[in-house]
């Protein structure tokens, strides 16, 4: 079985094919974030815009890369939700029209469920039962995951995304936007000692975030401190204190997640899952705790199209496809998808 | 030729093939229900005209001016049809489409396209049919206020679409004895998408799949953040 898959949901356009015995044969990705960055925030009209003239280019480029012609594909799979819905609309037009034409038959994908299973991806390959951590521009799940397509979420962020922190605490720290890549590469200089942040939530039992106060507490220390001559250092050691504490936290959680379900298996998903220190962190915790951590690399950590058409081609070999229209969803429950078929 | 139309601009969503006779079509006011909708109506007119996919040779679809979304879902759904198939697009204005309609029923050879586009604006397009029966615009399509719509000279004009009502009372003040009558339950329909298209595609103006892409008129769709200065104090 042989798929492409699409991703428009947010503001990156990506396109793969995954074949269910070779692996992935190709992948490309258009990344709208340069363009977003003079407003501050994705502009969801301006995604949209953009995700239609790139999207056909980049299926080009995939089906060449691959040297795969209509007669070996399968299927199309292509992100329905959840996500901004004018820019959803273009994967699903673009995708399920091309499976029209073909005869073909196309799935929609949860997009979380990309991530989530975006590890699948790498080998060694993650097996289920495992928890898994997703850490993403707008989520923050602890989900169970008895097998692929039945997910339990067991835990929650109550108001900010772990990314969206990042993101907020790096345009405090006069980082371009999305800023937590670069606010990564600042804490790197940044004193460890110097302040010592909060680790919300982690007093009481239970797998609940809140990130909204970090991001507070940066900007009161920076407030505080702004009279300080030297404003480079100040910068990299509230990046480093934020890091800190924002890692300790997740690995505070995760430890509990897995002692909590009995699970051994820790997989890493969403754009913060590049994050170096929150990585070596967690391969180390899920050592300590007699078991193992999984990561997809850091391409597939943020938005990508390969975790689309891995998750498409799962769904399709269990029998599934979509008839009719093409619709999409801005919100949708990731427990409201069934398990997967084995295929 | 065979060629399949598609039009979701506005609330109406509409498809229609065209081989030469007349145009077999689909037609329904259903706002938000495009996605669902469209390819279902294209399977059920194949099946109706005897048509298989493979058979057809180009895809027209209402380009613009219109609703952002339905623009990019008929961009998007003949993208990827005209790149399955291997086949031309034609983009067409659905100004044009709302005039080519407005006179193939009412008869006149000059109609003024107006489509309501929120915010106190217009999509506005002035049309005329030429002797040899083909739609000439008159003037560049606009996205503008009523009051700066620019009219175009002669007499006899037609109003076509929405903002026709909404817009009907200034628009019909400036246009004065000029204006013969006007519809604005018209919207543009895939039925002339296609009576359109076809001699485009006929005299070789078909275009790349990747090509198939919204003019959306209106451009200044959000305002950059000014960038506050890096230090403060
Ligand atoms: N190295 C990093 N360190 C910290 N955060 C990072 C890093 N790399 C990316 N991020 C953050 O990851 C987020 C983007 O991740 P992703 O693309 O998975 O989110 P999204 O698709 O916007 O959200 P969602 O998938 O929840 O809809 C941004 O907030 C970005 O700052
Ligand atoms: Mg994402």
């Amino acid at each position: 079985m042989r798929v492409i898959g699409l991703e428009t949901s947010c503001d990156e356009s990506g396109v793969a094919i995954y074949d269910a015995r070779e692996g992935l044969l190709a992948q490309r990705l258009h990344s709208q974030s340069r363009m977003h960055a003079e407003y501050a925030g994705v502009v969801p009209e301006l995604a949209s815009r953009d995700h239609v003239r790139r999207i056909l280019p980049l299926v080009t480029e995939v089906m060449r890369e691959a040297g795969t012609g209509w007669g070996q594909i399968d299927g199309i799979a292509y992100t329905a939700g959840p996500g901004l819905v004018g820019a959803l609309l273009v994967g699903a037009s673009v995708g399920r029209s091309l499976a029209w034409s073909r005869g073909l038959p196309a799935v929609p994908v949860h997009h979380l469920e990309g991530h989530l299973l975006a590890a699948l991806l790498e080998r060694p390959a993650p097996v289920c039962p495992f928890v898994a951590l997703l850490v993403s521009g707008g989520h923050t799940l602890l989900v169970k995951v008895e097998r692929a397509g039945r997910y339990e979420i067991i835990g929650e962020t109550l108001d900010d995304a772990v990314g969206e922190a990042f993101d907020k605490t790096a345009t405090l720290l006069d980082l371009p936007y999305p800023g937590g890549p670069a606010l990564e590469q600042l804490a790197r200089a940044g004193d460890p000692a110097r302040f010592s942040f909060p680790r919300p939530m982690v007093d009481r039992p239970g797998l609940e975030f809140s990130f909204s106060g970090l991001k507070t507490f940066a900007a009161n220390t920076l407030l505080g401190y702004r009279h300080a001559s030297d404003r480079d250092r100040l910068r990299a050691d509230v990046a480093r204190a934020f890091q800190d504490a924002v890692v300790d936290t997740l690995a505070i959680k995760c430890r509990r997640a897995l002692r909590a379900t009995r699970l051994s298996r820790l997989v890493v998903a969403g754009g913060v899952g590049a994050n170096r220190a929150l990585r070596q962190r967690l391969t180390e915790l899920a050592r300590e705790e007699g078991g193992e951590a999984f990561f997809p690399r850091a391409e597939f950590c943020t938005d990508n199209g390969a975790m689309i058409a891995f998750a498409g081609c799962l769904r399709l070999q269990g029998g599934e496809w979509t008839r009719g229209g093409f619709d999409v969803r801005a919100r949708w429950p990731l427990d409201a998808l069934q398990a997967i078929a084995p295929g | 030729m065979k060629l399949l139309a598609i039009d979701t601009s506005t609330i109406a969503c509409s498809a229609a093939l065209f081989d030469g006779g007349d145009p077999r079509e689909r037609f329904e006011i259903a706002p938000r229900e495009h996605a669902d909708l469209l390819l279902p109506m294209v399977d059920a007119l194949l099946a109706e005209a005897g048509w298989s996919r493979e058979q057809i040779d180009v895809i027209a679809f209402g380009r613009g001016p219109g609703a952002f979304t339905g623009l990019r879902i008929a961009a998007g759904v003949a993208q990827g049809i005209a790149f399955g198939l291997d086949i031309p697009v034609v983009p067409v204005s659905t100004l044009a489409a709302l005039a080519h309609g407005a006179m193939r029923e009412g008869g006149g050879t000059r109609v003024l396209a107006a489509m309501d586009a929120r915010m106190r604006e217009i999509y506005w397009g002035a049309y005329e049919l030429e002797g040899g029966g083909r739609l000439v615009a008159r003037g560049a399509e606009q996205v503008c206020a009523p009051m700066d719509a620019r009219l175009p000279v002669g007499e006899g004009w037609f109003g076509a679409g929405d903002a026709w009502d909404v817009y009907g009372d200034i628009l019909r003040l400036r246009l004065g004895p000029r204006l013969a009558g006007w519809d604005a339950g018209r919207y543009p329909r895939a039925r002339d998408i296609a009576l359109l298209a076809a001699p485009v595609y006929m005299e070789g103006g078909g275009l790349p799949p990747e090509q198939a892409l919204p003019v959306y008129l209106r451009d200044n769709v959000a305002q950059p953040k000014k960038r506050k200065p890096s230090a403060p104090e």
